[in-house]
């Protein structure tokens, strides 16, 4: 396992090794051609977007939803999901009524 | 009338001429699909089109309606165009995305069942950014879309096959989405009506997500009036969506036609001191300001104010979104449905080496920027930082809406450019939306309106109303497209060029 690499700080750096970690992390097998490119494009991505630390927000709450609503629920009754065949109609492998899966958890270097 | 004629109609004068049996649905149908096969080689807005459904469709009209039976709604039998994210079983639906190619839904959106419901005949599934992500539809899987005003400029985005349809004469009504201004700006960007309803407005089932708390499906249109009637067929609590909100649809038709009327009297329309200045293209300015003028003379009293967080948006945007999407986009995992490149022994490599095939270079950065965003250390300082300014914004927003019932802005800072002009610059590719994101960030509601014409490319004036307050805002629009009308001697759409092959 290749060792961690250096963070940078919230100022908008952001490395090719950092690019890489993220990529691996979000399961996208990016070529090194990509890496240049995106390394290169997020870094004045994340310039941009540093300017959110401008603003003085101590004592404001966050938002995550903007029209909240709370305890959305409905009456615990049964109700009809996909049957077998409809969930597995879009399976890129399936068998004996199921996913047809690579091993998880393979080796990975 | 002529399969000519059909096409310019609006959605509300086919409606009347359907109901009354003057033509036939089917009639309707097959000119529009007529129209899709002589100018969608050139103009690209749909990547499906379902011409034996549409026109089967059509004829059920048309049978209910011999047999005497009232329409099902007032939109029966007129034809639309379906953004390609919202899921159809008896279509593919790809959301712009090679992931997805060939994908068959095994359920309806509830956007589509209530289309269907409505009697609308669903033409196709347009053309899109993939996943929502873009602001030209040059970022679709399956190539770009073309502005029927000039070929060679992209439509908006990321929903501009919507758009293009309907400035093609290809559907007179359209569905679209808008997370960061992808209804608003191609509506702008191709001189039609564009509408983001309050968020919770309409469902979300079944529309594949790309920022869950931005996302917010939409009629487009021709005309304020079609917008509203097609807001009134999809709208409404939906219990399969958490977020739906559990009152009933604002009156919009109503007050189109009210608005329609022209008679703006003691409405006090805010015009955005941080939005519309420097940074915008001369000509959308003056298009604006005569925007400004036009709608003084129909009454409104027009207040400055000031949003001073609104230049924030951007940034805040581009963190919430990016962070969003690398959560919704992780069921991609070539597991239970879309693509999969067997390559490698374990799931892990199949999944890494399936999303690098499957999506685009703009969904990738998205991506490994919100992992970025959301990551241990960094947290704080740029997701939570984020919702700090959109709490902000929205607060901007109330102060706002506490002086005056609306607020505009020209709906993008410049009209539509040359295709691949920004395809590899991904800030400016993002300055489109300047205008548009704090409407999504607060999940208020707004629309675009055409308002005119700079150097032959349309140009969109943006309308603002709080969360539930689209009548007021179709009441704007409704007034002043008409005074723009009547000033021009016809719509800013009756000026597109015949689309040029």
């Amino acid at each position: 396992m290749s060792a961690e690499p250096a963070p940078s700080g919230p100022t908008g750096g952001i490395t090719r090794d950092e690019v890489a970690h993220l990529a691996r992390l979000a399961r996208l097998a990016v070529t090194d051609a990509e890496l240049d490119v995106f390394a290169g494009q997020l870094e004045v991505i994340l310039g941009a977007v540093a300017r959110v630390g401008e603003v003085t927000a101590e004592d404001i709450p966050p938002t995550s939803h903007a029209v909240p609503l709370q305890n959305v629920f409905r009456p615990d009754e049964r109700r009809p999901g996909l049957d077998q065949e409809q969930a597995l109609a879009g399976a890129p492998a399936a068998e004996d009524g199921r996913f047809r899966v690579p091993q998880i958890l393979g080796e990975e270097a | 009338m002529s399969a000519t004629d059909l096409t310019r109609l609006s959605a509300a004068d086919l409606a009347g001429k359907i109901h009354s049996r003057e033509i036939s649905a089917v009639e309707v149908a097959q000119a529009h699909l007529d129209r899709i096969a002589a100018v969608d080689d050139t103009v690209h807005a749909f990547l499906h089109v379902a011409g034996e459904a549409a026109l089967a469709s059509a004829a059920m009209v048309d049978e209910r309606l011999a047999a005497g039976t009232a329409p099902a709604s007032p939109l029966a039998g007129v034809p639309l165009a379906l953004k390609d994210v919202f899921t159809t079983v008896d279509m593919p639906t790809t959301a712009g995305s090679k992931i997805l190619e060939g994908w068959r839904p095994p359920y309806d959106a509830t956007v589509t069942a209530r289309l269907r419901a409505a009697g609308i005949t669903i033409l196709g599934k347009t053309n899109m950014d993939e996943f929502a992500m873009g602001s030209s539809t040059e970022y679709s899987a399956y190539g770009p879309t073309r502005n029927p005003w000039d070929t060679n400029r992209v439509p908006g985005g990321s929903g501009g096959g919507s758009a293009a349809a309907l400035a093609a004469f290809e559907a007179p009504l359209a569905i679209g989405t808008d997370t960061g201004g992808s209804i608003r700006q191609p509506a702008a960007f191709t001189g039609t009506v564009g509408v983001k309803p309050t968020y919770g407005g309409v469902s979300r089932y079944g529309l594949i997500a790309c920022a869950s708390s931005l996302d917010q499906g939409g009629p487009c249109a021709r005309t304020v009036l079609d917008a509203a009637l097609l807001h009134e067929v999809i709208g409404g609590w939906d219990d399969r969506d958490s977020t739906s909100i559990d009152k009933p649809v604002p009156s919009v038709v109503d007050a189109a036609r009210i608005g329609a009327a022209g008679d703006l009297s003691g409405l006090r329309v805010g015009v955005v001191r941080e939005l519309g200045g420097e940074g915008y293209q001369p000509g959308v300015r003056s298009s604006y300001e005569d925007a400004l003028r036009q709608l003084e003379k129909l009454g409104a009293e027009l207040v400055e104010v000031s949003c001073p967080h609104f230049e924030y948006g951007l940034a805040a945007y581009y963190l919430i979104l990016p962070s969003e999407v690398s959560s919704n986009l992780a069921r991609f995992d070539a597991m239970r449905y879309g693509l999969r490149v067997d390559v490698g022994a374990s799931a892990e490599e199949v999944m890494a080496a399936t999303r690098e095939a499957g999506f685009g270079p703009e969904a990738k950065r998205r991506i490994i920027l919100g992992t970025y965003a959301l990551s241990s250390g960094y947290y704080d300082a740029y997701y939570g930082q984020a919702q700090k300014v959109r709490t902000l914004i929205s607060r901007d927003f109330a102060a706002a809406f506490e002086q005056v019932d609306v607020l505009v802005s020209p709906t993008t800072p410049t009209t539509a450019f040359p295709i691949g002009d920004k395809v590899d610059d991904p800030l400016a590719m993002y300055l489109n939306d300047l205008a548009t994101i704090p409407t999504n960030l607060a999940g208020t509601a707004a629309l675009s309106v055409p308002s005119g014409l700079a150097d032959g490319l349309p140009v969109g004036l943006q309308v603002m109303a709080p969360a539930l307050g689209e009548a007021v805002m179709y009441r704007v629009g409704a007034a002043y497209e008409a005074a723009r009308n009547a000033e021009d001697g016809g719509p800013v759409i009756s000026r597109v060029p015949e689309v040029s092959a």
